[in-house]
């Protein structure tokens, strides 16, 4: 009786909080859409969505009304590249879903299947107004493997919800350039070979399914379910995302996706700045951690931290990669840090909202404040790009989200040592 | 034949050396020093008498300064203050609407014993090969052709400890660099500061011997090997000393026990990476037990549970603010740790333990202090401009030679294009005792290692 109390409370909750009609007002609304900057502007939420954003808006009377006093208002941040929600402690192997050393899976891993949406990383992020993540899948770190994809990512919403999983099978991940090669035999070209063998093998298993169903099959390297998940890889409708850093494997790489008709993101590029003009060209858009700027392998001897700056400036959509789950909340440090090497602010901004969600295919949904799109928004205290500045507020889907952390309550516990009672004792 | 090519090849080196030796290279006449085998050369860059005038000076002993100028000459600092005009002779860099800070310190750095390129000819951090290593030397790995020397110095870095890795219980002797490039690890070695000694709590050394099937594998044999080693030290220090007042025989010569027994009498400090406050606690004891003193925790991400006990016991934490849940002895890190020793009276230092992240440690500093005003705990920039330097340089053992802006400091400055606990903040020039190391303006002044020549120009 008291359960069904619990859940028909819970419900009508859920239910008041979806059907919140919320008007954002004073605030300096970055749209990120072609409304662009908005001074002292209005947002209004019904529904979960963006009902009207403007200067002149009409709050409605049902509307509860969080006044932004001037502050700054922007699409949440999106981080790619991430692990959030599939590793909850990166060396306790139970707790970390991050890749696998399956031999029949590859291609056809799906990180999906292993968020856990009480990760307590997910909370850390939406405090720093990380609204969006895109998981992408690893490879085992003990090199036992030498098949090439590591599988496909997924895009998650960091809302406090049951399911985080905003779009799986965004991207199909691979690594090409050392990595590639060493789980090809050791060089790069076996790998690009090895590539173009299996891309090879999907179309024929897609044209033959009867004659490998009956077992008459041609040798083929990969698994059914690897075949099976390459297949709209083959046929452009799967992105493949490339983890290349050299220039040449870049070129490399290029070449063989106009050669295979492939759609293709890049990420790592650190020397993607010396052929972003090709890039630019290509239309590929890349991925990239603004700090790498160290010649900490071979293939990244060209790394800088104007990388970023240079490959806006020839005309490449870039975003912002994290590569861990636990510090995502310093992606907007990194984009800080990009516009303290030449990227304009507002390319700053984009490549943390809406270019990301352009290149993994949910900007119909959300990436800027625009009517129509998803509530995903966040209300900061300064510039979002400065470790100075907090999110103050962080609206997911029309839903203002809880921002404590598991972290935020042991800080509590421990602020004063006195206590009579030990920290155990306080909640 | 082949004896005559080698000696004219000796004579031909001989040439050359003498032609082109620097200060940095040792006098062969010199006589070996038992006590220091691998003498620091370090010899400033060249420098020449500077005012940085009308600056936002945040000086390292809490002080911040507006219109404030620095006057440096012969490598040290002469005054520091509002309102002082710059004498005749002087070159004058204005500073108007910039910030100047002391040298940063990174006290815990991997930089040239895990060099760029990352690849397994040059990995020479972990002698991983017994739990107790104290035997070996940090400086003995360094390659100071790591381009991550050049990069950390475009971050401020101007002194760094560099550390053995934590696979042992006893990593072995750490060394203090001045971040000034070299051809030897010699020619950068801190002149006068103390050697440290790197101990291992907890996760790494019962992973990495249990892997191997050898002890230790779990904490208490951790704490058993810690323990075992100090009883022979104590024992080979008791021997030593007896010996120098003539009474007995001098112990057998032990490198191992040489370093240990160097903790025992105070010459070197133990810089103890550790995660959790109750293991800290239990190395606390063991310190007394054998009469030394822990100068400091290292990444201690559990360090705001026993504040209070690091206060009462002197001993400083070299933490993050941002690093947290890549294994379980570090779930509990938090953002807030740095405030919260800080608030107990303990000292705090913040490091990178990465050579990305020492290239921003004022970002990090920046990300634990709005960390702290999130809990309600307002720690003024003047103060935290310490935990990378002055407090840092307490750490390592040379706050009488660097870490503020005082008079009679080794003048080790960088100036900024804006706060420094800004994420558009920049270095513009970076002084190492003096001498212009660092020029964002002057390709002159943008050294690169042997190793990048040749190779595509990142162009920073």
């Amino acid at each position: 009786m008291r359960t069904l109390l619990i859940a028909l409370l819970t419900a009508a909750l859920a239910a008041t909080a979806q059907a919140d009609t919320i008007a954002v007002t004073n605030a300096h609304i970055q749209t990120m859409g072609s409304a662009g900057e908005i001074d002292n502007g209005t947002v209004v939420i019904k529904n979960g969505r963006i009902a009207a954003v403007g200067r002149n808006v009409a709050v409605p009377n049902d509307a509860r009304v969080v006044d932004a006093k001037g502050s700054l208002v922007t699409p949440g941040v999106f981080v790619t590249g991430t692990n959030i929600g599939v590793v909850e402690i990166d060396l306790v192997s139970q707790t970390n879903d991050s890749a696998t050393k399956s031999p029949d899976i590859s291609a056809a891993f799906d990180v999906q299947y292993g968020v856990d949406p009480n990760s307590t990383v997910i909370p850390v992020a939406r405090q720093a107004g990380v609204t969006h993540a895109l998981v992408t899948p690893g490879y085992d770190g003990d090199g036992s493997r030498d098949l090439l994809f590591a599988g496909q990512a997924a895009v998650l919403s960091l809302a406090d919800s049951i399911n985080p999983v905003m779009r799986a099978k965004a991207a199909m991940m691979i690594e090409l350039g050392e990595g590639g090669a060493a789980r090809a035999g050791g060089a790069r070209g076996a790998s690009i070979l090895a590539l173009k063998a299996d891309l090879e093998d999907v179309r024929w298993f897609m044209r033959n399914r009867g004659n490998y169903n009956t077992g008459a099959a041609r040798d083929l390297r990969l698994s059914r379910l690897d075949l099976q998940a390459l297949i709209p890889v083959v046929q452009g409708k799967m992105p493949l995302l490339v983890k290349v850093h050299r220039a040449s494997d870049i070129r490399a790489v290029l070449k063989l996706a106009r050669e295979e008709r492939l759609r293709l993101i890049l990420t790592g590029a650190e020397e993607g700045w010396m052929v972003a003009g090709d890039l630019a060209r290509a239309n590929v858009p890349v991925l990239l951690a603004p700090q790498a700027n160290l010649p900490d392998r071979f293939e990244t001897l060209g790394a800088s931290m104007e990388n970023a700056a240079r490959l806006n400036q020839a005309g490449v959509t870039i975003a912002f990669s994290n590569g861990d789950g636990h510090r995502v909340r310093e992606v907007r440090y990194d984009a800080g840090n990009a516009v303290a090497h030449g990227l304009p602010y507002k390319a700053a901004l984009a490549a943390l909202t809406i270019n990301p969600a352009r290149i993994f295919n949910v900007a119909n949904t959300t990436g800027s404040i625009e009517r129509g799109k998803s509530a995903d928004l966040v209300i900061w205290t300064g510039d979002p790009l400065e470790p100075s500045t907090q999110a103050q507020t962080v609206i997911i889907g029309g839903i203002e989200q809880p921002l404590d952390t598991r972290a935020q309550d042991l800080a509590r516990r421990y602020k004063d040592l006195n206590g009579a009672m030990p920290p155990a004792y306080k909640q | 034949m082949p004896k005559l090519r080698s000696m004219l090849a000796l004579l031909l080196a001989g040439a050359v050396l003498s032609a082109c030796a620097t200060a940095e290279i040792a006098d062969k006449t010199d006589k070996p020093d038992p006590k220091n085998p691998f003498p620091s050369t370090y010899a400033p860059l060249p420098g020449q008498p500077t005012a940085i005038v009308n600056a936002t000076i945040l000086t390292g002993t809490g002080e911040q300064i507006a219109n404030g100028t620095v006057l440096f000459r012969d490598g040290k600092i002469e005054s520091v203050g509002a309102n002082l005009s710059p004498p005749s002779g002087y070159t004058v860099v204005d500073a108007k609407g910039k910030w100047v800070t002391p040298g940063i310190i990174d006290v815990h750095s991997h930089l040239g014993v895990y060099p760029s390129p990352g690849v397994d000819s040059l990995s020479d951090g972990n002698e991983a090969t017994d739990p107790n290593t104290a035997e070996v030397w940090a400086e003995h790995s360094v390659w100071p052709q790591d381009e991550g020397f050049n990069a950390a110095r475009r971050g401020g870095i101007t002194t760094l400890q560099i550390l053995p890795g934590s696979a042992n219980l006893f990593g072995g002797r750490s060394v203090i660099l001045k971040n000034v490039p070299a051809r030897t690890v010699q020619g950068m070695k801190f002149p006068g500061a103390p050697y440290g000694l790197k101990m291992a709590c907890g996760e790494n050394p019962k992973r990495v011997y249990g892997q191997k099937g050898r002890s230790p594998a779990t904490r208490m044999a951790n704490v058993a090997g810690y323990r075992a080693a100090w009883i022979k030290a104590a024992d080979y220090a008791r021997k030593a000393k007896a010996a120098e007042k003539g009474d007995g025989a001098p112990p057998d010569r032990d490198l191992k026990l040489e370093t240990l027994a160097g903790v025992l009498n105070g010459e070197i400090l133990v810089q103890n990476h550790c995660y959790r406050a109750d293991e800290m606690a239990v190395m606390i004891d063991i310190a007394k037990e054998f009469g030394y003193k822990i100068t400091a925790f290292h990444h201690a991400s559990e360090a705001y549970k026993v504040a209070d006990l690091l206060a009462k016991n002197g001993i400083c934490s070299a933490t993050w603010a941002g690093w947290w849940g890549f294994k379980v002895e570090a779930l509990d890190g938090i953002e807030e740790n740095a405030v919260l020793i800080n608030k107990a009276g303990a000292c705090v230092v913040i490091h990178s333990d990465d050579p990305n992240l020492t290239q921003r440690l004022n970002q990090e500093t920046a990300a634990a202090l709005a960390a702290g005003r999130r809990i309600g705990i307002d720690v003024p920039e003047s103060e935290a401009i310490k935990w990378i330097t002055a407090n840092a340089a307490k750490m390592i053992g040379v706050a009488d030679k660097t870490g503020t802006l005082e008079t009679g400091k080794q003048a080790d400055v960088v100036i900024w294009n804006a706060d420094p606990f800004s994420v558009y903040a920049t270095t513009e020039k970076v002084y190492i005792d003096g001498g212009l190391a660092y020029d964002r303006a002057d390709p002159r002044y943008h050294p690169k290692s042997d190793f990048m020549l040749g190779h595509p120009k990142g162009g920073e």
